[in-house]
Protein backbone atom coordinates (compact mmCIF):
# COMPACT_ATOMS: atom_id res chain seq x y z
CA UNK A 1 0.00 0.00 0.00
CA UNK A 2 1.23 3.39 -1.02
CA UNK A 3 1.23 6.40 1.52
CA UNK A 4 -1.53 8.69 2.99
CA UNK A 5 -2.08 12.47 2.15
CA UNK A 6 -3.98 14.82 4.01
CA UNK A 7 -5.26 17.42 1.07
CA UNK A 8 -7.05 21.11 1.80
CA UNK A 9 -8.69 23.95 -0.24
CA UNK A 10 -7.45 24.34 -4.11
CA UNK A 11 -4.86 21.55 -4.84
CA UNK A 12 -2.01 22.46 -6.64
CA UNK A 13 0.54 20.53 -9.37
CA UNK A 14 3.16 20.36 -6.76
CA UNK A 15 0.97 18.09 -4.56
CA UNK A 16 -0.45 16.24 -8.02
CA UNK A 17 2.93 15.45 -8.57
CA UNK A 18 3.81 13.83 -5.51
CA UNK A 19 0.26 11.42 -5.36
CA UNK A 20 1.29 7.97 -7.04
CA UNK A 21 -1.09 5.07 -7.63
CA UNK A 22 -1.85 2.94 -4.19
CA UNK A 23 -1.41 6.18 -2.42
CA UNK A 24 -4.93 7.35 -0.20
CA UNK A 25 -6.04 10.47 -0.05
CA UNK A 26 -8.14 12.53 2.56
CA UNK A 27 -9.66 15.46 1.63
CA UNK A 28 -10.32 18.86 3.69
CA UNK A 29 -12.49 21.74 1.87
CA UNK A 30 -15.05 21.86 -1.24
CA UNK A 31 -15.79 19.30 -3.33
CA UNK A 32 -18.06 19.52 -6.59
CA UNK A 33 -20.46 16.89 -7.37
CA UNK A 34 -20.86 16.34 -10.89
CA UNK A 35 -21.87 13.05 -12.55
CA UNK A 36 -23.85 12.54 -15.95
CA UNK A 37 -25.86 15.38 -16.78
CA UNK A 38 -23.51 18.18 -14.98
CA UNK A 39 -20.71 17.31 -16.92
CA UNK A 40 -22.83 17.76 -20.26
CA UNK A 41 -24.23 21.04 -19.11
CA UNK A 42 -20.66 22.47 -18.46
CA UNK A 43 -19.36 21.33 -21.89
CA UNK A 44 -22.63 23.27 -23.07
CA UNK A 45 -21.55 26.05 -21.50
CA UNK A 46 -17.77 26.09 -21.95
CA UNK A 47 -18.12 24.95 -25.75
CA UNK A 48 -20.24 28.30 -25.93
CA UNK A 49 -17.65 30.73 -24.78
CA UNK A 50 -19.79 31.20 -21.43
CA UNK A 51 -18.32 30.36 -18.12
CA UNK A 52 -19.68 27.83 -15.08
CA UNK A 53 -21.09 29.71 -12.29
CA UNK A 54 -18.45 27.96 -9.92
CA UNK A 55 -14.75 27.59 -9.95
CA UNK A 56 -13.11 24.42 -10.71
CA UNK A 57 -9.77 25.68 -10.95
CA UNK A 58 -7.58 23.80 -8.45
CA UNK A 59 -10.97 21.71 -7.21
CA UNK A 60 -12.36 18.24 -6.91
CA UNK A 61 -14.83 17.21 -9.06
CA UNK A 62 -16.52 14.48 -7.42
CA UNK A 63 -18.87 11.89 -9.32
CA UNK A 64 -21.57 11.38 -7.76
CA UNK A 65 -25.29 11.75 -6.93
CA UNK A 66 -26.32 12.45 -3.17
CA UNK A 67 -29.85 11.70 -1.38
CA UNK A 68 -30.47 14.79 0.46
CA UNK A 69 -33.28 15.78 2.40
CA UNK A 70 -33.75 19.50 2.92
CA UNK A 71 -30.51 21.30 3.88
CA UNK A 72 -29.31 17.81 5.18
CA UNK A 73 -27.16 15.46 3.01
CA UNK A 74 -28.21 11.93 3.97
CA UNK A 75 -25.92 9.31 1.61
CA UNK A 76 -23.16 10.55 -0.61
CA UNK A 77 -21.27 7.27 -2.04
CA UNK A 78 -19.28 7.50 -5.92
CA UNK A 79 -21.26 6.68 -8.96
CA UNK A 80 -19.50 4.55 -11.83
CA UNK A 81 -17.14 7.14 -13.40
CA UNK A 82 -16.87 5.23 -16.42
CA UNK A 83 -19.97 6.66 -18.01
CA UNK A 84 -18.53 10.48 -17.60
CA UNK A 85 -15.11 9.13 -19.98
CA UNK A 86 -16.57 10.09 -22.62
CA UNK A 87 -16.41 14.30 -21.49
CA UNK A 88 -14.11 13.96 -18.90
CA UNK A 89 -10.55 14.63 -20.61
CA UNK A 90 -12.25 17.79 -22.21
CA UNK A 91 -13.55 19.03 -18.59
CA UNK A 92 -10.26 18.58 -17.24
CA UNK A 93 -8.80 21.07 -20.10
CA UNK A 94 -11.76 23.66 -19.93
CA UNK A 95 -12.06 23.87 -15.97
CA UNK A 96 -8.51 23.35 -14.65
CA UNK A 97 -10.01 21.00 -12.01
CA UNK A 98 -6.78 18.81 -10.27
CA UNK A 99 -8.26 16.04 -8.90
CA UNK A 100 -11.66 13.30 -9.72
CA UNK A 101 -13.12 11.31 -7.26
CA UNK A 102 -15.50 8.29 -8.26
CA UNK A 103 -15.27 4.53 -8.17
CA UNK A 104 -14.85 1.99 -10.65
CA UNK A 105 -11.86 2.85 -12.85
CA UNK A 106 -11.53 5.46 -15.90
CA UNK A 107 -10.26 4.72 -19.69
CA UNK A 108 -7.63 5.82 -21.59
CA UNK A 109 -9.01 9.23 -22.65
CA UNK A 110 -9.14 10.79 -19.11
CA UNK A 111 -5.67 8.60 -18.09
CA UNK A 112 -3.41 10.76 -21.17
CA UNK A 113 -5.49 13.94 -19.98
CA UNK A 114 -4.63 13.25 -16.33
CA UNK A 115 -0.99 13.49 -17.60
CA UNK A 116 -1.35 16.84 -19.62
CA UNK A 117 -3.40 18.76 -17.42
CA UNK A 118 -2.03 17.29 -14.31
CA UNK A 119 -4.53 15.84 -12.30
CA UNK A 120 -5.06 12.34 -10.58
CA UNK A 121 -8.12 10.19 -10.24
CA UNK A 122 -9.12 8.65 -6.48
CA UNK A 123 -11.39 6.10 -5.79
CA UNK A 124 -13.99 5.91 -2.88
CA UNK A 125 -15.50 3.25 -1.91
CA UNK A 126 -18.44 2.02 -3.55
CA UNK A 127 -21.58 2.08 -2.20
CA UNK A 128 -20.27 3.43 0.88
CA UNK A 129 -22.90 6.18 0.75
CA UNK A 130 -23.47 6.65 5.01
CA UNK A 131 -19.92 7.06 5.79
CA UNK A 132 -18.87 9.31 2.69
CA UNK A 133 -21.94 11.90 4.75
CA UNK A 134 -20.62 11.81 8.07
CA UNK A 135 -17.45 13.86 6.37
CA UNK A 136 -19.40 16.12 5.06
CA UNK A 137 -19.91 18.88 7.85
CA UNK A 138 -21.97 21.68 5.19
CA UNK A 139 -23.68 22.07 1.51
CA UNK A 140 -22.51 25.14 0.18
CA UNK A 141 -24.88 25.48 -2.22
CA UNK A 142 -25.97 24.08 -5.11
CA UNK A 143 -26.40 24.83 -8.82
CA UNK A 144 -28.29 23.57 -12.27
CA UNK A 145 -31.21 22.21 -9.40
CA UNK A 146 -33.55 21.41 -12.58
CA UNK A 147 -31.34 18.83 -13.68
CA UNK A 148 -33.35 16.84 -10.56
CA UNK A 149 -31.39 16.57 -7.36
CA UNK A 150 -29.17 13.88 -8.42
CA UNK A 151 -27.72 15.08 -11.47
CA UNK A 152 -27.36 18.82 -9.62
CA UNK A 153 -23.93 20.35 -8.93
CA UNK A 154 -23.87 20.24 -5.23
CA UNK A 155 -21.09 22.26 -3.54
CA UNK A 156 -19.68 20.29 -0.26
CA UNK A 157 -17.73 21.22 2.86
CA UNK A 158 -16.22 17.84 3.31
CA UNK A 159 -13.32 17.30 6.49
CA UNK A 160 -10.80 14.81 5.58
CA UNK A 161 -13.47 13.18 3.35
CA UNK A 162 -12.33 9.87 2.88
CA UNK A 163 -10.31 6.59 1.50
CA UNK A 164 -10.08 7.97 -1.23
CA UNK A 165 -7.88 5.43 -3.22
CA UNK A 166 -5.54 6.80 -6.11
CA UNK A 167 -5.58 4.53 -8.92
CA UNK A 168 -4.84 6.94 -12.10
CA UNK A 169 -1.90 9.50 -11.27
CA UNK A 170 -0.57 12.13 -13.34
CA UNK A 171 2.36 10.20 -14.20
CA UNK A 172 0.53 7.67 -16.91
CA UNK A 173 0.54 5.06 -14.08
CA UNK A 174 -2.81 3.23 -13.49
CA UNK A 175 -4.01 0.57 -10.58
CA UNK A 176 -5.87 -1.72 -13.20
CA UNK A 177 -3.90 -3.07 -16.40
CA UNK A 178 -6.30 -3.02 -18.84
CA UNK A 179 -7.84 0.13 -19.90
CA UNK A 180 -11.21 0.25 -21.51
CA UNK A 181 -11.92 2.38 -24.47
CA UNK B 1 -51.18 -4.93 4.45
CA UNK B 2 -50.99 -1.06 4.88
CA UNK B 3 -48.65 1.60 2.96
CA UNK B 4 -46.60 1.96 6.14
CA UNK B 5 -45.68 -1.56 6.61
CA UNK B 6 -44.25 -1.15 2.86
CA UNK B 7 -43.00 1.84 3.99
CA UNK B 8 -41.08 0.27 7.03
CA UNK B 9 -39.73 -2.38 5.48
CA UNK B 10 -38.13 -0.40 3.05
CA UNK B 11 -36.50 1.71 5.53
CA UNK B 12 -35.17 -1.44 7.14
CA UNK B 13 -33.68 -2.53 3.60
CA UNK B 14 -31.88 0.27 2.85
CA UNK B 15 -30.80 1.32 6.28
CA UNK B 16 -29.74 -2.11 7.53
CA UNK B 17 -27.93 -5.36 5.14
CA UNK B 18 -29.23 -8.63 5.58
CA UNK B 19 -26.81 -10.59 8.07
CA UNK B 20 -25.74 -13.33 5.32
CA UNK B 21 -24.52 -10.44 3.06
CA UNK B 22 -22.81 -8.68 6.24
CA UNK B 23 -21.27 -12.28 7.52
CA UNK B 24 -19.85 -12.72 3.74
CA UNK B 25 -18.52 -9.15 3.49
CA UNK B 26 -16.65 -9.66 7.15
CA UNK B 27 -14.81 -13.26 5.53
CA UNK B 28 -13.91 -11.65 2.57
CA UNK B 29 -12.15 -8.89 4.96
CA UNK B 30 -10.41 -11.15 6.57
CA UNK B 31 -9.19 -13.01 3.36
CA UNK B 32 -7.43 -9.74 1.74
CA UNK B 33 -4.68 -7.87 2.40
CA UNK B 34 -3.44 -4.18 1.15
CA UNK B 35 -6.18 -1.39 -0.41
CA UNK B 36 -8.70 -4.44 -0.88
CA UNK B 37 -8.57 -5.31 2.96
CA UNK B 38 -9.19 -1.40 3.71
CA UNK B 39 -11.53 -0.94 1.32
CA UNK B 40 -13.56 -3.78 2.93
CA UNK B 41 -13.29 -2.23 5.70
CA UNK B 42 -14.73 0.49 4.89
CA UNK B 43 -17.84 -0.99 3.71
CA UNK B 44 -18.49 -2.82 6.72
CA UNK B 45 -17.64 0.27 8.87
CA UNK B 46 -20.71 2.05 6.64
CA UNK B 47 -22.90 -0.70 7.71
CA UNK B 48 -22.77 -0.15 10.95
CA UNK B 49 -22.66 3.37 10.55
CA UNK B 50 -26.24 3.37 8.10
CA UNK B 51 -27.97 0.97 11.10
CA UNK B 52 -26.96 2.79 13.69
CA UNK B 53 -27.46 6.13 12.17
CA UNK B 54 -30.82 4.97 10.46
CA UNK B 55 -29.61 6.15 7.45
CA UNK B 56 -29.21 4.53 3.89
CA UNK B 57 -26.62 2.64 3.00
CA UNK B 58 -25.99 3.56 -0.15
CA UNK B 59 -27.33 7.04 -1.90
CA UNK B 60 -28.37 5.28 -4.96
CA UNK B 61 -31.52 3.63 -2.82
CA UNK B 62 -32.06 2.07 -6.03
CA UNK B 63 -34.86 1.36 -8.21
CA UNK B 64 -37.08 -0.46 -6.05
CA UNK B 65 -38.08 -4.41 -7.34
CA UNK B 66 -41.29 -5.54 -5.91
CA UNK B 67 -42.20 -9.85 -5.80
CA UNK B 68 -45.71 -10.41 -4.65
CA UNK B 69 -47.13 -13.76 -4.27
CA UNK B 70 -50.76 -13.91 -3.32
CA UNK B 71 -54.03 -15.41 -3.99
CA UNK B 72 -56.51 -13.18 -6.25
CA UNK B 73 -56.32 -10.01 -7.87
CA UNK B 74 -53.31 -7.88 -6.86
CA UNK B 75 -55.22 -4.38 -7.83
CA UNK B 76 -55.10 -3.00 -3.97
CA UNK B 77 -51.92 -4.43 -3.16
CA UNK B 78 -50.37 -2.73 -5.84
CA UNK B 79 -52.23 0.47 -5.04
CA UNK B 80 -50.53 -0.01 -1.42
CA UNK B 81 -47.11 -0.39 -2.44
CA UNK B 82 -47.33 2.74 -4.75
CA UNK B 83 -48.73 4.81 -2.00
CA UNK B 84 -45.78 3.00 0.58
CA UNK B 85 -42.95 3.80 -2.17
CA UNK B 86 -43.90 7.26 -2.15
CA UNK B 87 -44.38 7.37 2.07
CA UNK B 88 -40.80 5.69 2.38
CA UNK B 89 -39.48 8.11 -0.15
CA UNK B 90 -40.03 11.09 2.20
CA UNK B 91 -39.22 9.38 5.50
CA UNK B 92 -36.23 6.95 5.20
CA UNK B 93 -35.73 8.67 3.05
CA UNK B 94 -34.52 7.48 -0.35
CA UNK B 95 -33.29 9.28 -3.40
CA UNK B 96 -35.90 10.15 -6.42
CA UNK B 97 -34.31 7.72 -8.97
CA UNK B 98 -36.60 7.69 -11.83
CA UNK B 99 -36.96 9.75 -14.54
CA UNK B 100 -38.20 9.74 -18.09
CA UNK B 101 -36.27 7.46 -20.46
CA UNK B 102 -35.64 10.60 -23.27
CA UNK B 103 -36.31 13.72 -21.63
CA UNK B 104 -34.77 12.35 -18.36
CA UNK B 105 -37.30 14.54 -16.13
CA UNK B 106 -36.96 13.23 -12.52
CA UNK B 107 -40.80 12.40 -11.06
CA UNK B 108 -39.57 13.48 -7.75
CA UNK B 109 -41.23 10.45 -6.25
CA UNK B 110 -39.72 7.22 -7.11
CA UNK B 111 -43.22 6.54 -8.96
CA UNK B 112 -43.75 6.69 -12.82
CA UNK B 113 -44.85 4.68 -15.82
CA UNK B 114 -44.03 1.60 -14.83
CA UNK B 115 -42.56 2.31 -11.81
CA UNK B 116 -42.37 0.31 -8.88
CA UNK B 117 -40.87 -2.31 -10.81
CA UNK B 118 -44.09 -4.86 -9.38
CA UNK B 119 -44.00 -8.82 -10.57
CA UNK B 120 -46.86 -10.74 -9.17
CA UNK B 121 -46.79 -14.37 -8.93
CA UNK B 122 -50.08 -16.01 -8.14
CA UNK B 123 -51.01 -18.96 -6.27
CA UNK B 124 -53.72 -20.92 -4.87
CA UNK B 125 -53.51 -20.30 -1.53
CA UNK B 126 -51.57 -19.22 1.35
CA UNK B 127 -51.36 -15.70 2.59
CA UNK B 128 -49.72 -12.49 0.96
CA UNK B 129 -45.86 -12.26 0.56
CA UNK B 130 -43.98 -9.59 -0.11
CA UNK B 131 -40.58 -9.16 -1.58
CA UNK B 132 -38.29 -5.95 -1.78
CA UNK B 133 -35.27 -5.18 -3.90
CA UNK B 134 -33.42 -2.07 -4.41
CA UNK B 135 -31.30 -2.20 -7.13
CA UNK B 136 -28.92 0.23 -7.80
CA UNK B 137 -28.00 1.46 -11.44
CA UNK B 138 -24.25 0.61 -11.05
CA UNK B 139 -25.07 -2.94 -10.78
CA UNK B 140 -27.63 -3.12 -12.94
CA UNK B 141 -26.31 -1.36 -16.19
CA UNK B 142 -23.72 -4.20 -16.09
CA UNK B 143 -26.27 -6.83 -15.56
CA UNK B 144 -27.14 -9.01 -19.12
CA UNK B 145 -29.66 -11.22 -20.86
CA UNK B 146 -28.54 -13.73 -24.51
CA UNK B 147 -29.67 -16.19 -26.38
CA UNK B 148 -27.80 -19.06 -26.43
CA UNK B 149 -28.41 -21.82 -28.75
CA UNK B 150 -29.08 -25.32 -27.23
CA UNK B 151 -26.19 -27.14 -28.17
CA UNK B 152 -24.20 -24.49 -26.20
CA UNK B 153 -25.32 -26.11 -23.39
CA UNK B 154 -23.44 -25.69 -19.67
CA UNK B 155 -20.49 -24.76 -21.40
CA UNK B 156 -22.14 -21.95 -22.93
CA UNK B 157 -24.04 -20.79 -20.08
CA UNK B 158 -20.54 -20.17 -17.82
CA UNK B 159 -18.98 -18.62 -20.22
CA UNK B 160 -21.28 -16.07 -21.20
CA UNK B 161 -21.81 -15.28 -16.97
CA UNK B 162 -17.99 -15.21 -17.01
CA UNK B 163 -17.74 -12.62 -19.93
CA UNK B 164 -20.64 -10.48 -18.27
CA UNK B 165 -18.36 -10.49 -15.17
CA UNK B 166 -15.03 -9.67 -16.87
CA UNK B 167 -16.96 -7.13 -18.61
CA UNK B 168 -18.17 -5.76 -15.86
CA UNK B 169 -15.12 -5.12 -13.69
CA UNK B 170 -15.19 -2.70 -11.03
CA UNK B 171 -18.40 -0.81 -12.10
CA UNK B 172 -20.75 -2.79 -9.87
CA UNK B 173 -18.77 -2.13 -6.90
CA UNK B 174 -17.82 -5.68 -6.16
CA UNK B 175 -17.75 -7.97 -4.17
CA UNK B 176 -20.92 -9.12 -6.13
CA UNK B 177 -23.22 -11.21 -5.58
CA UNK B 178 -24.55 -12.97 -9.20
CA UNK B 179 -28.31 -13.97 -10.08
CA UNK B 180 -28.24 -15.95 -13.27
CA UNK B 181 -31.61 -16.77 -14.60
CA UNK B 182 -31.22 -19.94 -17.19
CA UNK B 183 -34.63 -20.79 -19.35
CA UNK B 184 -37.96 -20.18 -19.90
CA UNK B 185 -37.67 -16.58 -22.07
CA UNK B 186 -35.57 -13.45 -22.85
CA UNK B 187 -37.88 -12.00 -20.05
CA UNK B 188 -38.61 -14.54 -18.19
CA UNK B 189 -34.89 -15.46 -17.95
CA UNK B 190 -34.34 -11.81 -16.40
CA UNK B 191 -37.07 -12.37 -14.18
CA UNK B 192 -35.51 -15.51 -12.73
CA UNK B 193 -32.05 -13.90 -12.82
CA UNK B 194 -33.74 -11.32 -9.68
CA UNK B 195 -35.51 -13.68 -8.21
CA UNK B 196 -32.19 -15.50 -7.71
CA UNK B 197 -31.06 -12.58 -5.56
CA UNK B 198 -33.92 -12.58 -3.45
CA UNK B 199 -32.32 -16.25 -1.97
CA UNK B 200 -30.25 -15.96 1.46
CA UNK B 201 -26.77 -16.73 0.57
CA UNK B 202 -25.99 -19.47 2.59
CA UNK B 203 -29.10 -21.04 1.61
CA UNK B 204 -28.27 -24.37 0.21
CA UNK B 205 -29.64 -25.46 -3.16
CA UNK B 206 -31.88 -28.00 -3.88
CA UNK B 207 -31.37 -29.19 -7.68
CA UNK B 208 -28.15 -31.03 -7.76
CA UNK B 209 -26.81 -29.44 -11.21
CA UNK B 210 -27.68 -26.12 -10.07
CA UNK B 211 -25.79 -26.42 -7.41
CA UNK B 212 -23.07 -28.04 -8.79
CA UNK B 213 -23.28 -25.03 -11.35
CA UNK B 214 -23.32 -22.23 -8.41
CA UNK B 215 -20.26 -23.58 -6.88
CA UNK B 216 -18.36 -24.22 -10.54
CA UNK B 217 -18.93 -20.28 -11.11
CA UNK B 218 -18.60 -18.87 -7.66
CA UNK B 219 -15.13 -20.15 -8.58
CA UNK B 220 -14.56 -19.62 -11.83
CA UNK B 221 -15.44 -15.71 -11.14
CA UNK B 222 -13.23 -15.66 -8.16
CA UNK B 223 -10.22 -16.74 -10.34
CA UNK B 224 -10.58 -13.90 -12.60
CA UNK B 225 -9.21 -11.84 -9.34
CA UNK B 226 -11.47 -8.31 -10.03
CA UNK B 227 -11.29 -8.21 -5.92
CA UNK B 228 -13.16 -5.75 -4.13
CA UNK B 229 -13.63 -2.44 -5.93
CA UNK B 230 -11.58 -4.04 -8.69
CA UNK B 231 -8.13 -3.48 -6.50
CA UNK B 232 -7.71 -6.80 -7.13
CA UNK B 233 -7.71 -10.35 -4.61
CA UNK B 234 -9.15 -13.31 -3.97
CA UNK B 235 -12.80 -12.08 -3.62
CA UNK B 236 -15.02 -10.79 -6.76
CA UNK B 237 -18.37 -12.46 -5.85
CA UNK B 238 -19.80 -13.29 -2.49
CA UNK B 239 -22.00 -15.98 -4.55
CA UNK B 240 -23.61 -17.46 -7.56
CA UNK B 241 -27.63 -17.96 -6.93
CA UNK B 242 -28.84 -19.41 -9.89
CA UNK B 243 -32.92 -19.96 -10.91
CA UNK B 244 -34.42 -22.32 -13.72
CA UNK B 245 -37.40 -22.88 -15.73
CA UNK B 246 -38.19 -25.23 -18.58
CA UNK B 247 -37.78 -23.40 -21.82
CA UNK B 248 -38.91 -23.62 -26.40
CA UNK B 249 -37.21 -26.71 -27.53
CA UNK B 250 -35.50 -24.27 -29.97
CA UNK B 251 -34.03 -21.93 -27.07
CA UNK B 252 -32.14 -21.19 -24.04
CA UNK B 253 -32.68 -18.35 -23.09
CA UNK B 254 -29.64 -16.93 -19.83
CA UNK B 255 -29.40 -13.64 -17.89
CA UNK B 256 -27.16 -12.18 -15.65
CA UNK B 257 -28.28 -9.97 -12.88
CA UNK B 258 -25.31 -8.71 -11.08
CA UNK B 259 -25.69 -7.07 -7.91
CA UNK B 260 -23.61 -4.83 -5.94
CA UNK B 261 -21.85 -5.80 -2.41
CA UNK B 262 -24.80 -3.86 -0.56
CA UNK B 263 -27.40 -6.39 -1.63
CA UNK B 264 -30.62 -4.93 -0.10
CA UNK B 265 -34.01 -7.00 0.34
CA UNK B 266 -36.57 -7.75 2.66
CA UNK B 267 -40.17 -9.73 2.93
CA UNK B 268 -42.99 -8.91 4.16
CA UNK B 269 -46.00 -11.62 5.32
CA UNK B 270 -48.93 -11.22 6.33
CA UNK B 271 -50.48 -13.12 9.11
CA UNK B 272 -54.34 -12.59 9.55
CA UNK B 273 -54.15 -9.02 10.49
CA UNK B 274 -50.34 -9.31 11.25
CA UNK B 275 -47.29 -8.38 9.28
CA UNK B 276 -43.88 -9.72 9.50
CA UNK B 277 -40.97 -7.66 8.36
CA UNK B 278 -38.02 -10.25 7.86
CA UNK B 279 -34.61 -10.56 6.09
Amino acid sequence: MGKAYSLRGKIGDQEVSKLQVGDIIYITGEIFTMRDQAHLKALEILRGGGRLPFDLRGGVIYHCGPLVKGSRLVSAGPTTSMRMERSEGEILARTGAKCIIGKGGMGSGTLSALSEHHAVYAEYPGGAGALAARSVVGIKGVYWRELGDPEAVWVLEVEGFGPCFVTMDCHGRTLRETLKK
Amino acid sequence: MRAEDIAEAIRLMETDLPPDVEAALARCRDEEEGISREVLGAMLENVRIAREGGVPICQDTGSLVFFVSAKGCCSEICRIIMEGVAMATEAVPLRANIVDPFSRKNTGNNLGRGNPIIHIDPRPEGGLRIGILAKGAGSENVSAATMLDPDQSVGGIKEFVLQTVRKAGAKPCPPIIVGVGVGGSLDAAALLSKRALMRRLDEPTEDALSSHLEGDLLREINSLRIGPMGFGGKNTALAVRLEAADCHTASLPVAVSIQCWALRRVFLEAEGDRVLIRR
